[in-house]
């Protein structure tokens, strides 16, 4: 199950948080923290796995961007792993040549591309033309 | 959107309401819908397993929808389903494989892809699925087995993703049945991981070996450089996967080394939650594997202070339960305790050494049972060191009492000390009041040294204190202020529920009612006070004698007695077969070495070794060596073994595959078909009437709480009074039930002499049970010998399972023993067992058992066995299916009461059920719910009725019903949280089938 997706920057500044368990909000500020202080503590030689506390940090760096995600015991690493590579295409096709910027001042639309991803914990669509087809409705309707 | 939020936060209270809404949207035309609608039934199915079990079968159509999406969204709801109960869904493996299949073979729409491979996390999803049901079956497993195959054949593709599908296939694999050739691909596969260069495939391969090597620890064998490897890796993550598979592989040869690779790691570690798991493993291997008992001690000490205070509690007291329990041999013990004590003074007499608090108390605690086994070493200096330790500022007033239990105790076998005399006197002037308390005991208990003696016996610390929990000396005192016309105590929870109901009536009064509740309440608080108040300060007075009594052993209570049984028993094992392996461990490593680096030892170029190289083959030598059963000493000679064993297997593989394969494709076709199935076009109209639904259903809620309001305001006035009684006749029922239990329990002897006396075999209910409502008597098991037929017999007070034992042979049968086995939800009043010393021949025997249900479900089992003599031991296996129905009884109750009792009630569930035509009036309706679920109806009232039923032995559940435009909405309520939601299901399938 995946506990928590999150993109992080360098700077350590939060771009985009989603929680599927219930963790306290100023816990939230601190388990952030920690989590980016280990990710950037690694090179890039290192495993994209880290165990922390009881459950495990799957990372991705783009740039200066990481995409984090916490999962527990039960969940593949790997196909998590390839789950923000997937992510990142999708936002990429959305945004074409997707930035922080771009997440930075679009972040509903983030927002609502990883909720058709993941639901509760659990990964629900892959399929890049679906996850977008919302997206492009509510796009329609806004132009209108 | 609005199906989105649904799935993502729903209350748990609002689902009755919306799942109809949903339930309508799974049949609509666009696939997106359909996948949303499936979504949020997933989540309704997180929160609120039971409120969406009636639509089990439409997830089922949500399996085979056309639309990939809708079938992957359902996957979700199989997975968490399986995972609780895999054999309920053992019939949908067929159509698993079958999807699998099809999209292993690339038959899914090309935007399905990712990097060119089909849809992976779906693969990853129903293997998973797959793992879970094939599990200990090997009928399932054996539908699987192909399609395995396939998954590991077409996942050759150099990619991340497809390392990940390998991954799950290998886990699959590993926990269906196992079949030789599936296990031999996949243990290749991990080959392939593990000696990748990209260092996530490596942690990868780690993982599934860990997994692995359980099941086969000769596949470490193959890998052993690897892993030794992985052990200086630079990467923490990696080190810690390769102890962990270590710690699976640990035997007690290995263990010395592994142990220590482990503290080496515990060492360098800072994380709080990393050191908490391996201190614990660390001294879980040290106690089943120690070689002896200084290195068992040492270990210890070493996991205590790396481990400091952040260790589970569990760890030292299973060690000191250890050393105070012993083993069966004494003279071990005492070496044992004796090295421990030596250790400990030995780290005590560093003078500002630092030790975290759990050791402190470790250390005294042995100091305090067992110095006395050093006899060269004088109690004083014991003594003055513990002195020390209590002054020292870092030492927690917890530690300080353990430490001062120690004093107490060497004391109490010393005539006099200098240290103890200053010791009492510092202390008896401390600011902590603890330590004051402690040292007055001590200088008490010192001036009466007999008391003190006896009081302290040596080495007693097994021997169990008799703690008088009922307070039984304080009996006369409470009959005396009772006899002064004090209250009697009543408990806690009653109190509370008594003011809860009162709070209750206080809500919805504001007037009049108002003034009497109060009264009765202050009244009642009046009279409560003064024995509460006198029982507090009396417990309080003796609490400090007994309390102290009690530290010295009931802190070892309530510990797990690990080593006894596991540990210890191996331990000697080993220690016999040592003799024998000492002599094959050195030919073991050198082949070992051999072949792990056979490109080198056969050029012969010994000299060339590097030194680091020699290094790490002697570690793995020395890691491996005992794997398996000789492991290392003839690998070459059991891979022969293996793929003979192998060849002789996949025979019987084949010939029972060309048995499957019809098989097999007849399932495939089945499932086949519904997947190519067009959509029931049955969405007519459904839009159209979602609204006025809607608003009906609002409507419903409002007018019932205000029928309620209006149905309370009568009955509240006389509240106070009615729930005292309704409290008094709560408990003389139950009294009276246990009662009548035993009445009925012990079979009559005359009702067994009239079946005797029948030399039909068909049993039949003896007189008294068959005029009581029964159920009609079914076989359970037969063999030769004897049948087993079973009758439930519904008494008011009990499920009375009467089981037949018939005789059908023409001799008597001796020793039949009749044994229930521990069920999950459901419990066996009296003794679980019956034995019938003999049955005469072609006669039938019965007894009867009462059977509670423990834990609320809609349907169990109650497994059981027989077994008898006859020539042979003869076992018979049988099981029992019960259901709620069967312990739910009408309660009889009046309106008045009905009102009371639905207050005092917390939980509530409300559900709206469309009425079929056949049951148009209400009363109609209720006479269905009476009849089938055996609910009482209190009262009819218009268009309402009410009606209560209890769950044996006397769980209230009150059911207020309302008809309105062809629905009937229930509304439940109940002091169990679970009973409600099983009953509202038993209604909904009753009024499905009628």
């Amino acid at each position: 199950m995946i506990k928590f997706f999150l993109m992080v920057n360098k700077q350590g500044q939060t771009r985009l948080s989603r929680y599927y368990e219930h963790v306290e909000i100023h816990k939230r500020t601190m388990l952030e923290a920690e989590v980016i202080k280990n990710c950037l503590s690694r090179s890039k030689d290192q495993c994209s796995f880290i165990e922390y506390k009881d459950f495990k940090l799957v990372y991705r760096q783009y740039a200066a961007l990481f995409v984090v995600v916490g999962i527990n015991e039960t969940e593949n690493e790997m196909a998590v792993y390839e789950l923000i590579h997937n992510f990142v295409e999708v936002l990429d096709k959305y945004f074409s040549r997707v930035s922080e910027l771009d997440i930075m001042f679009n972040l509903d639309r983030v927002h609502i591309i990883l909720d058709e991803m993941v639901l509760n914990g659990c990964i629900v669509e892959t399929n890049r033309n679906r996850i977008l087809a919302p997206l492009f409705v509510l796009d329609k309707v806004a132009e209108n | 959107m609005a199906l989105t939020i649904v799935s993502q936060i729903f209350p748990r209270e609002m689902i009755p309401a919306v799942l109809p809404l949903i339930e309508d949207k799974l049949q609509h035309s666009k696939e997106i819908i359909r996948r949303k609608a499936v979504q949020a039934l997933y989540k309704f199915y997180l929160i609120a397993p039971n409120q969406v079990q009636h639509i089990h079968d439409k997830f089922r159509k949500a399996l085979c929808d056309r639309d990939v999406g809708v079938m992957a969204a359902s996957l979700h709801i199989y997975l968490q389903m399986v995972k609780e109960d895999s054999s309920g869904y053992k019939d949908l493996t067929g159509s698993f494989v079958t999807i699998l299949k099809q999209v292993v073979g690339g038959k899914l729409p090309i935007d399905f892809n990712y990097h060119s491979v089909p849809a992976p996390w779906l693969q990853i999803q129903l293997l998973r699925i797959l793992g879970l049901l094939g599990k200990d079956d090997p009928r399932t497993s054996e539908l699987m087995y192909d399609v395995l195959d396939e998954s590991l054949r077409r996942a050759e593709i150099n990619h991340n993703i497809t390392y990940a599908i390998l991954f799950e296939c290998v886990q699959t694999i590993y926990t269906i049945h196992p079949k030789s050739e599936l296990l031999e691909k996949a243990a290749k596969c991990i080959g392939k991981f593990v000696l990748s260069s990209k260092i996530n495939l490596k942690y990868l391969g780690l993982k599934a070996l860990t997994y692995v090597i359980q099941q086969d620890p000769n596949l470490a064998l193959q890998h052993q450089m690897t892993i030794i490897e992985c052990l200086d890796h630079p990467d923490p993550i990696i080190k810690r996967e390769t102890l962990e598979l270590l710690y699976r592989i640990t035997n007690g040869q290995n263990v010395i080394v592994i142990v220590q690779k482990m503290l080496d790691y515990l060492k360098q570690s800072k994380e709080e939650y990393t050191i908490i798991s391996l201190a614990g493993k660390v001294a879980e291997l040290a106690e089943k594997y120690a070689p002896d008992n200084e290195w068992f001690i040492q270990t210890m000490n070493a996991v205590f202070s790396v481990g400091g205070d952040v260790v589970h509690p569990d760890i030292p007291n299973n060690f000191l339960r250890l050393l105070a329990e012993g083993f069966d041999d004494g003279k071990e013990d005492e070496q044992l305790r004796l090295y421990a004590v030596q250790s400990y003074l030995a780290l005590l007499e560093e003078e500002d050494a630092f030790y975290p608090q759990k050791f402190l108390q470790v250390m005294s605690w042995v100091l305090g049972e067992y110095s006395s086994l050093v006899t060269d070493v004088d109690p004083e200096i014991i003594l003055t060191r513990l002195h020390r330790l209590l002054k020292k500022t870092f030492v927690t007033a917890e530690t300080k009492a353990w430490i001062m239990a120690a004093v107490t105790k060497i004391a109490s076998r010393t005539t006099s000390s200098k240290t103890v005399d200053k010791l009492i006197r510092e202390f008896s002037t401390s600011l902590d009041t603890c330590m004051r308390q402690y040292a007055f005991e001590l200088k008490h208990l010192c001036e009466d040294k007999v008391l003190m003696k006896s009081l302290f016996p040596f080495d007693a610390s097994c021997n169990d204190i008799v703690v008088d929990a009922s307070l039984s000396f304080l009996d006369g005192f409470v009959a005396e202020v009772l006899g002064h016309g004090a209250a009697p105590y009543k408990p806690h929870h009653q109190r509370q529920e008594e003011k809860l109901s009162q709070e209750k009536a206080l809500n919805f009064e504001p007037y009049g009612l108002s003034f009497a509740s109060s009264m009765s309440s202050s009244g009642f608080t009046g009279r409560q006070s003064p024995t509460g108040l006198s029982f507090g300060s009396d417990t309080s007075g003796n609490s400090a004698e007994t309390g102290h009594k009690e530290t010295n052993s009931l802190k070892l209570d309530g510990v797990k007695k690990l080593w006894g049984k596991e540990g210890y028993l191996p331990k000697k094992e080993n220690k016999i077969g040592k003799e024998d392996e000492a002599l094959t461990v050195p030919r073991g490593s050198l082949l070992a070495g051999h072949v792990a680096d056979p490109p080198v030892s056969q050029s012969d170029q010994v000299a060339t070794f590097s030194e680091e190289e020699k290094e790490k083959q002697q570690l793995a030598s020395t890691l491996f060596v005992g794997l398996g059963s000789n492991a290392g000493v003839s690998l070459m000679g059991k891979a022969d073994m293996a793929v003979q064993k192998f060849k002789r297997k996949s025979k019987i593989n084949e010939t029972q595959n060309t048995e499957e394969t019809p098989d097999i494709q007849n399932s495939a076709a089945l499932a086949l078909g519904p997947l190519l199935d067009t959509l029931p076009s049955n969405k007519e109209g459904h839009e159209g009437n979602e609204h006025t639904r809607l608003r009906k259903a609002s409507l419903d809620s409002s007018d019932t709480t205000e029928d309620n309001l209006a149905f309370e305001k009568p009955q509240s006035l006389k509240k106070p009074g009615l729930d005292n009684r309704l409290l008094d006749s709560r408990l003389s029922s139950s009294s009276l039930f246990a009662d009548s239990n035993i009445e009925i329990f012990h079979p009559s002897p005359s009702a067994q002499c009239e079946s005797a006396s029948k030399t039909l075999l068909a049993p039949s209910l003896p007189g008294e049970l068959a005029e009581l409502p029964h159920s009609e008597v079914v076989e359970l098991c037969q063999s030769d010998d004897l049948a087993l037929h079973l009758c439930k017999v519904w008494t008011d007070d009990s499920l009375l399972l009467t089981m037949f034992v018939s005789n059908k042979n023409t001799s008597a049968l001796n020793d039949v023993n009749l044994v229930f086995e521990k069920a999950e939800h459901f419990q066996i009043l009296e003794s679980p067992a019956y034995q019938f010393s003999v049955i005469e021949a072609q006669s039938v025997e019965h007894c009867q058992q009462c059977v509670q249900m423990d834990k609320i479900c809609t349907q169990g089992n109650l497994p059981g066995s027989i077994n008898y003599q006859s020539g042979m031991e003869t076992h018979l296996e049988f099981s029992i299916t019960l259901s709620l129905l069967d312990f739910i009884r009408p309660m009889e109750m009046t309106t008045e009461d009905f009102g009371k009792l639905w207050l005092s009630l917390a939980n509530d569930v409300k559900q709206n059920l469309k009425m079929s035509s056949s049951q148009d009036s209400f009363s109609a309706a209720l006479n269905t719910l009476q009849q089938k679920l055996k609910l009482h109806i209190v009262d009819i009232i218009g268009n309402e009725g009410i009606l209560a039923c209890q769950l044996l032995p006397s769980v209230p559940c009150l059911l207020h019903c309302r008809i309105h435009a062809g629905m009937l909405a229930l509304w439940f309520r109940s002091p169990c949280s679970a009973l409600p939601d099983s009953l509202l299901y038993q209604c909904q399938k009753v009024m499905e089938e009628s």
